[in-house]
């Protein structure tokens, strides 16, 4: 086959129908201010983990939204909680809560041990 | 007489408490760490027992420090505890003098009067007949003060008093009916035999002019052993088993039990031995300034006895410590608290069997994690040797003047210091503890402390109380760990740094962590008397306000919180100050947007302060510069 030094790229589909949503109603459910973010980015720049690491909390809220729990399970518990991103946010979420939630809703549908 | 059937409820009510309560202790006793049974042991036979004896005296019945804090709700409290206590003294010596024999069965005493009718007509009889009137009139009016509390608080100047629950209702019916009915009994007795003195004596007069008091005395004198008996069989699982409770809980504090970070028998203790007073709901700024009714410290405690879910409560705090200050119990409420956010990772827990008559440990089934670190991505610190290490922490690096001040006062002070997180570092690791997440808050701790131990430094300057306190408290470090405010008092006091002095008017806003969460009053207060005019609020030292920002909550909205720094900053500024000074950049960071006054932290106006430039400084760089050519 002929090589041309470039590939299909894989589907970036979003498929709600098949997606895990539970994770985000768990958090909607308990936190209301979930629904407020306007995905500034905010959060994210000034992380403290952020500056060791490559973790994104605006990403990582899109991700739940979304249902892909995938890559959020893995980088959520690297968040150190120093409550920076609350202080910072322009639209007054109350993200500490989110992450610890989004920690408990994977304890809770036992999503961890995949 | 000596007997008749209607004193069996009272009987059966007595015994079964005693036995209960003797039954608990040795449970708790039992349930007790082997260091705390030896302290416990220790203190029976020292001075902590006469101690406590005198304590449970002062606080137990007097109640002397609700008192101090609320004069008639302590007199309430003061009229039903003492007095219950004297007239069950003074019934049982009047038994022992005037009854027919010495050393009665208690029911001979509490129904004196039913069994000796004829006791009371003159002389000395009458003059006991007299205290012992006095004394249920005492108890009377502080029953009346309580009945009109539940229906409108502000009788007793509270502005809300705690919501009960069935078991709660009928054991507080119970006890309200003890001394009204034991007043009428009387009363009815006294008229049928002409005996008693001012209160039973006149009532029973009064009485049997319009009703028919020989039919009356009887069904009442069961109604007052009715009452006694409910009241006692109630009492485990209400917030009444305080009364016996409260007494062990003197005892082992004075023995130097503390509560810890596990559930225990102390903490269990602690539980049982609120009131439900509800001067911590007074206390609370969630409560008068956001509203928010259902989370204060007497309901958590309730919620707890109770086995109710308490991980919304106990998560839903400022954890600012106002309400553990103002326990007139003495409960570590915090600790508590902090207790419950951990009891998800604890291997055991208290739990209720037998409907609350019993609570007692049990062992809960942990699903424990693979043991991998969680910050792996950490980097291995490697810092320069150096004498001071300055932790500006998270909170600073969000106000940028507190850090830059900071360095300006260090510079000036010519020390030998590094600046330990200039390019951002790691969380000193509070805020995942009080969250309850201690096992990583141990991975974020020891990575810090490895960076403090090879700097080689001797003292730890940091400019955040939230991890002056974790430094003091959970690192095990073998340097002196001080708050910038420390830290600067230490350097004037040296004369290391000169300042000058600002003409503003500065007041004080004491951050909670610093404050009574860490002990530190006086140090910030002094060096702002040095630089600037300190004027006095109205919330100084243990009593001072909760900017509202505290990372202790992880449910409150950012619209309650700014409703509490909204009303902590109007009551701090009243006196129209130049400047708010605080101590910590997260209470900078809260009041800054809700007030129209400079809010400060202390580095900023000290670093405002200093002269400029320092003329040894001066001198050593000029030598210094006039040497250099000879080496040529």
């Amino acid at each position: 086959m002929e090589q041309f030094g470039f590939s299909i790229s894989k589907g970036r589909q979003i498929d709600f129908e098949s997606n895990d949503r539970r994770i985000a109603d768990f958090i909607f459910e308990r936190e209301p201010s979930f629904r407020l973010c306007i995905e500034c980015g905010g959060c994210s720049a000034t992380c403290s983990t952020a500056n060791f690491t490559r973790f994104s909390l605006r990403e990582l809220h899109i991700l739940i939204k979304r249902g892909e729990n995938d890559k959020v399970r893995q980088n959520i518990k690297k968040c150190m909680l120093c409550g920076k991103c609350t202080l910072i946010c322009p639209r007054g979420v109350n993200t500490r809560n989110i992450i610890v939630l989004a920690k408990q809703a994977f304890q809770k549908y036992d999503l961890y041990a995949l | 007489m000596h007997f008749d059937p209607f004193i069996i409820p009272f009987n059966i009510g007595l015994y079964f408490i005693i036995i209960y309560v003797v039954f608990r202790s040795v449970v708790w006793f039992r349930d007790l760490s082997r260091a705390d049974k030896l302290r416990l042991q220790r203190g029976f036979f020292g001075t902590p027992f006469v101690m406590s004896l005198k304590e449970i005296f002062l606080e137990s019945l007097i109640h002397r420090k609700i008192l101090k804090t609320n004069l008639r709700l302590g007199y309430m409290h003061m009229s039903l505890a003492f007095g219950w206590f004297l007239l069950i003294l003074c019934g049982t010596i009047e038994a022992d003098i005037f009854g027919a024999k010495h050393l009665n069965a208690p029911y001979k005493a509490i129904f004196f009067r039913f069994f000796n009718p004829e006791h009371g007509r003159m002389g000395f009889e009458a003059a006991y007949g007299f205290l012992m009137d006095l004394i249920l009139a005492f108890i009377l009016s502080g029953l009346l003060l309580a009945v009109s509390k539940r229906f409108y608080s502000k009788v007793v100047g509270m502005k809300k008093t705690t919501r009960l629950r069935l078991s709660d209702k009928v054991a507080l019916t119970a006890l309200w009916l003890i001394f009204p009915s034991r007043l009428l009994a009387e009363s009815f007795s006294s008229a049928i035999n002409g005996t008693g003195s001012f209160l039973t004596g006149s009532l029973g007069t009064w009485f049997a002019t319009f009703l028919p008091v020989h039919e009356l005395a009887y069904p009442f004198w069961w109604l007052y052993s009715l009452s006694l008996g409910t009241f006692f069989i109630l009492l485990p699982v209400t917030r009444y088993m305080h009364i016996p409770t409260e007494l062990f809980l003197i005892f082992m504090r004075n023995s130097g039990i503390k509560t810890g970070d596990k559930p225990g028998s102390y903490s269990e203790v602690e539980v049982h031995s609120c009131s439900s007073c509800g001067i911590c709901i007074d206390a609370c700024q969630m409560n008068f300034s956001a509203g928010i009714t259902n989370i204060q410290s007497a309901y958590l405690m309730k919620a707890i006895r109770n086995n109710d879910d308490v991980s919304e409560i106990a998560h839903n705090c400022l954890l600012c410590g106002r309400c553990d200050i103002k326990c007139p119990v003495g409960i570590e409420l915090s600790p508590i608290r902090m207790i419950q956010r951990r009891s998800l990772g604890n291997e055991t827990d208290f739990r209720n069997v037998y409907k609350g008559y019993f609570r007692t440990k049990q062992i809960v089934t942990v699903d424990k994690s693979n043991g991998s670190r969680v910050y792996d991505f950490l980097p291995v610190p490697e810092p320069k040797k150096t004498d001071v290490l300055y932790f500006a922490g998270c909170m600073t690096h969000l106000t940028p003047t507190i850090k830059n001040s900071m360095i300006k006062i260090l510079e000036a002070s010519g020390v030998n210091y590094n600046f330990m997180d200039e390019q951002g570092g790691v969380c000193c690791g509070r805020p995942l503890m009080l969250a309850g997440q201690d096992k990583e808050a141990r991975e974020l701790i020891n990575s810090n402390s490895q960076m403090i131990w090879k700097s080689g430094a001797h003292t730890l300057v940091t400019s955040c109380p939230i991890c002056y306190k974790i430094f003091k408290e959970s690192y095990y470090l073998d340097v002196e760990v001080l708050h910038h405010t420390q830290y600067i008092k230490r350097l004037i006091d040296e004369g290391t740094v000169k300042m000058s002095f600002i003409r503003k008017r500065v007041v004080y806003h004491n951050p909670c962590d610093l404050g009574r969460g860490s002990g530190v009053y006086d140090e910030p207060k002094e060096v702002l008397k040095h630089v600037s005019r300190l004027e006095k609020t109205n919330y100084e030292d243990e009593n001072s306000l909760c900017c509202g920002g505290s990372l202790a909550n992880l449910k409150i909205s950012s619209r309650n919180r700014s409703k509490i720094a909204h009303d902590a900053v109007s009551e701090l500024t009243k006196s129209k100050p130049d400047i708010l000074a605080t101590a910590c950049p997260l209470c900078k960071k809260t009041f800054s947007p809700v007030t129209d006054t400079r809010v400060a932290d202390i580095s900023e106006i000290v670093a405002e302060a200093i002269v400029q430039p320092s003329v040894k400084k001066n001198l050593i760089k000029l030598v210094n510069s006039i040497k250099q050519p000879a080496n040529f």
